[in-house]
């Protein structure tokens, strides 16, 4: 997985209706406000997180975020990880690419959270759904 | 052979006196109920189970016949919480019948061991259940009244404002998610076709998060009051959403932005033929000293 060093803290989330995007949304704002990220890189994560929890939901068909804390020698980060048991994404260099999308929506989101992040990782298989790891470190 | 709710019939009057002797030592909040009205809600209350006729067991509380003391479970556990009294309080004016009824019990079976053991489980497990229905209640009633809020939300926090003849804002405030955004969309149609506004301002300040969902939101009613001949001004925009929205690769370039409010309504006014201009002073204590 992405992401190096220890995990200081580490919570779940259910991502089952669009009331819990909002809720993964106030976690991932609060737990970087505790951690003192700036303004600016707050609500890159947070934005981030909103596009995957929404992902999650409506193409995964509901799953969970594990939202954890991670020090890194001198460097603070924070990891999501989206979990869905949805059909997986058949195609992820054309999901990344920027106004495809399988849905209605502007075809942005999966591209656009890995710009708002360090590291980035999508893995998928038909039978377990897909998995979406993000990193952004203070 | 007599069943439990026949024998139960027959000694009601003890068993009332029993229950509300124990509702008196355990009701601490003497301040939110006094002891009369606690009970004629007792006696209310085992009139109800009584009522439910021999055929029925108590066993089986699914069944249609127990729905008149579900029902008034129900009310009572919604008055109370009205009154300020905890989920759990009001479940415990329903155990607390136990020890009256196990009284009856072990009086007539008392002789009988497997007997006692039956008619008490049974007893035990019906009470249990109708102080855990107190409780479902209680969370229904909460349920109701969060999805009522819910409701009066959606319609309180889109007001659409006329700033000058001709010009409306639309200032968002908190989450724009599905539902919030088809309310927020129509109303800001509605308010250009009634106030024939040319200028529609839609300030964002107040959204904590703006992705790729918002963006879409907004850009679809920018469109539709574009077709409804008025232009739109997307205000309000900070820093840090400024960079987000860049990272997420959003165009806005077809649309006006400005960075405050306050900006967006001159612009408005001047797209609109108007100037502001400020007034030259006269103040009357100016003049009055000039005069000295």
């Amino acid at each position: 997985m992405i992401g190096a060093g220890i995990v200081l803290k580490s919570e779940t989330v259910p991502i089952q209706t669009s009331g819990d995007v909002v809720l993964v949304r106030q976690r991932v704002r609060a737990c970087a406000v505790e951690h003192r990220f700036t303004i600016v890189e707050q609500t890159k994560i947070v934005t981030a997180a909103s596009e995957l929890a929404r992902n999650t939901l409506e193409h995964g068909l509901g799953g969970s975020v594990d939202l954890e804390v991670l020090k890194d020698g001198g460097r603070l980060g924070i990891r999501l990880r989206f979990q869905d048991r949805g059909p997986g994404i058949a195609n992820i260099a054309l999901a990344l690419t920027d106004g495809y999308s399988s849905g209605k929506g502007l075809g942005l989101g999966l591209g656009g959270s890995k710009r708002l992040v360090h590291e980035f990782e999508i893995e998928s298989s038909p039978s377990a759904g897909a998995t979406v790891t993000v990193v952004r470190w203070k | 052979m007599t069943s439990l709710l026949a024998s139960l019939q027959e000694n009601r009057d003890a068993i009332l006196k029993d229950w509300t002797q124990q509702l008196r030592t355990t009701l601490q909040r003497r301040d939110l109920l006094n002891v009369g009205e606690l009970e004629s809600q007792a006696a209310e209350m085992l009139a109800a189970i009584l009522q439910v006729g021999p055929a029925t067991k108590l066993e089986e509380f699914g069944a249609p016949a127990w729905r008149p003391v579900k029902d008034l479970v129900a009310s009572l556990s919604a008055s109370r919480a009205a009154l300020g009294f905890t989920p759990s309080e009001t479940a415990l004016f329903v155990l607390s019948l136990k020890p009256a009824i196990f009284t009856q019990i072990r009086g007539k079976w008392g002789n009988d061991g497997d007997r006692l053991f039956s008619e008490i489980s049974a007893a035990d497990g019906f009470l249990d259940k109708l102080a855990l229905h107190t409780t479902d209640s209680y969370i229904h009633g909460r349920d109701q009244l969060i999805a009522r809020q819910q409701e009066d939300m959606l319609e309180l926090s889109t007001p659409v404002v006329t700033l000058w003849d001709g010009i409306v804002a639309l200032p968002l405030i908190g989450t724009l998610d599905s539902a919030r955004t088809q309310v927020v969309m129509e109303s800001l149609l509605q308010a250009i076709v009634q106030t024939s506004s040319r200028y529609a301002i839609i300030d964002i300040t107040g959204v904590p998060t703006v992705d790729t969902l918002v963006a879409q939101h907004l850009l679809k009613t920018i469109t539709a009051a574009r077709l409804m001949g008025a232009e739109c001004i997307l205000s309000g925009i900070r820093p840090q959403i400024a960079q987000t929205i860049v990272h997420l690769g959003i165009n806005l370039q077809d649309i006006v932005t400005k960075a405050k409010l306050a900006d967006a309504f001159r612009m408005a006014l001047e797209a609109s033929g108007r100037k502001v201009v400020r007034a030259e002073r006269s103040a009357p204590a100016d003049s009055a000293q000039r005069a000295l």
